[in-house]
């Protein structure tokens, strides 16, 4: 959609690793209230079209930082810029996954996908555009047809893509996804981490899923990010090499899932 | 299946009806004129009334006073109830008096609003109202506490304003809480109503409870029981249909 180039799916991690940042971070410290800080001078680029999993133990404070790298909560100390312009408010151009589909249950499911693309603060575009958008993002995650639907009547699994589609309807140039499939059961989330990974190729956005899952992140992610420590920091950094699908490469996805349990003994 | 799912709930209803005619034979033995009370006297005075106007009348003056008193405790309620939610000061401040005030019946500031509101319409509004207006409160504030804390950061992650979050996340996230709270205060409601329209009024379904014992009119009084219970049934019905249109789980 954003390139006139078609790429073929196994070189885009490749092709990502000398592209432009989407988001980059820098010095960010941040606490709730009077508590210690959850995290202090930490820093992270996201490039364009990169899937990073930001991988770390519950209450690392991964949620935190990606309130914050989402602009919904404001850094006690550095900046993140969002395509190169320092983010005061959140970015029309980024959108939110949560672990619950958050679906609001007295609109359908056309109407949960296109839910506040029509706000006085995002970018104006005709209805038409928009319904437009609404079905290409239903057909993404594979609902076309369920457009009427009520979220009562869907499965976890189903109403977790239809909250992706609510999040591809924006078009994001960045998906802010905080474990969006811990709720669901294995099949399920086996399902769901391809399709992401699928999506997020197709759409050409750049995604910061959240996890606390290592086989999660070494599946699904470009570049796998570990945080911890207190306050939070980024300890370890691995750039995810195994071709897709990674479920085809056991060896090489375990010898990196020895690398970062080992990696989190030294950390603790 | 129709049938069968109508059964059960239909044997309840005419063992009832059994255990009423056999109960007013006995009664009719010990005072005769207990015989009006029987369901055949009944059921023939219930068709002359629902024939005539007088019956009609009646029940449109009860349901406007039950529309009136809903309207106004919705009116406080609701915005009672969001600031309640919202604000923990306002909550804290509020709880042990709104808990009070709950437990006291509205029936007993029966004499104190006919004093302070004179006889009439408007001291059957204060009761109704005065009755409905706390789990219509109490379920409007559970709403706004419960309401999904993702939805309120998805609002704030379009940038939504603030007019937006209320009508688009706000009101409608607490709607289905409200309808509960709407049940419940037509329950209340019309259980309050016909003791309340007992004094100083002159219409009414309460009121034609009263007459109907004057005039001697035994099977016209259970006749207006009837359709008093029949009434509640279908308000609280609608109320419940409401509730689960609004959640599409019908
Ligand atoms: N609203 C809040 N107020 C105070 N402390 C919080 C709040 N949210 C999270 N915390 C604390 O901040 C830390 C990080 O939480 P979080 O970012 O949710 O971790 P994670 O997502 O990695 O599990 C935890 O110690 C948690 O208790
Ligand atoms: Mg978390």
């Amino acid at each position: 959609m954003n390139s006139p180039l078609p790429e073929p799916a196994l070189a885009i991690a490749a092709a990502a690793a000398d592209a432009p940042a989407v988001l980059e971070a820098r010095g960010l410290s941040y606490a709730h209230g009077a508590a210690g800080p959850v995290f202090s001078h930490l820093s992270l680029s996201i490039r364009r079209r990169e899937i990073v999993a930001l991988l770390g133990g519950s209450g690392c404070g991964k949620s935190t930082l990606l309130r914050v790298l989402a602009g919904l909560a404001r850094p006690a100390t550095g900046e993140v810029r969002f395509l190169d312009t320092v983010q005061a408010a959140p970015h029309p151009r980024s959108a939110l996954v949560f672990q619950q589909a958050s679906l609001l249950p007295w609109l359908n499911l056309a109407d949960n996908v296109g839910f506040g693309l029509d706000f006085a603060h995002q970018p104006q575009t005709a209805k038409a555009a928009r319904d437009e958008r609404i079905k290409a993002a239903i057909a993404a995650v594979g609902l076309a047809g369920r457009e009427g639907a009520w979220p009562a009547q869907l499965s976890g699994g189903m109403a977790q893509r239809t909250a992706l589609a609510r999040a591809l309807a924006r078009q994001p140039e960045l998906l802010f996804a905080d474990e969006p499939f811990s709720a669901l059961d294995a099949i399920t989330r086996a399902e769901m981490q391809s399709l992401l990974v699928d999506v997020v190729h197709r759409w050409h956005t750049a995604a910061l899923l959240v996890t606390h899952d290592i086989d999660e992140a070494i599946l699904v992610a470009d570049r796998i990010v570990l945080m911890g420590g207190r306050p939070g920091r980024l300890l370890h950094e691995w750039t995810v090499d195994i071709p897709r699908n990674r479920e085809d490469h056991p060896e090489a996805v375990g010898a990196l899932r020895l690398a970062i349990l080992s990696a989190l003994r030294h950390a603790s | 299946m129709m049938g069968a799912n109508l059964l059960l709930p239909l044997s309840g209803l005419v063992l009832a009806a059994l255990a009423w005619a056999a109960g007013s034979v006995w009664l009719a033995g010990v005072t005769p004129i207990a015989a009006s009370f029987a369901p055949l006297e009944t059921a023939r005075a219930l068709l002359a009334l629902l024939q005539g106007a007088e019956l009609w009348e009646h029940v449109a003056v009860s349901l406007e006073r039950v529309a009136v008193g809903l309207g106004v405790a919705l009116l406080l309620g609701i915005p009672l109830g969001v600031l309640t939610g919202l604000s923990p000061l306002f909550s804290r401040s509020t709880t042990p008096l709104f808990q009070f005030a709950r437990m006291i019946s509205p029936l007993s500031w029966m004499p104190l609003a006919v004093m302070v509101l004179g006889v009439g319409n408007a001291p059957v509004y204060f009761l109704l109202a005065f009755a409905a207006v706390w789990p219509i409160l109490l379920n409007t504030a559970a709403g706004v506490a419960q309401l999904d804390k993702n939805w309120l950061l998805l609002a704030r992650s379009l940038s939504a304003t603030r007019r937006e979050t209320i009508v688009h996340v706000i009101l409608p996230g607490i709607t289905a809480q409200i309808l509960t709270g709407v049940r419940l205060a037509i329950g209340i409601i019309w259980i309050v109503l016909v003791p309340a329209e007992m004094l100083g009024v002159s219409a009414g379904l309460g009121y034609f409870i009263l007459d109907a014992r004057d005039r001697l009119a035994y099977s016209d009084l259970m006749a207006a029981i009837l359709v008093i219970g029949f009434l509640g049934y279908l308000l609280d019905h609608a109320a419940r249909t409401l509730h689960k249109r609004w959640l599409h789980a019908a």
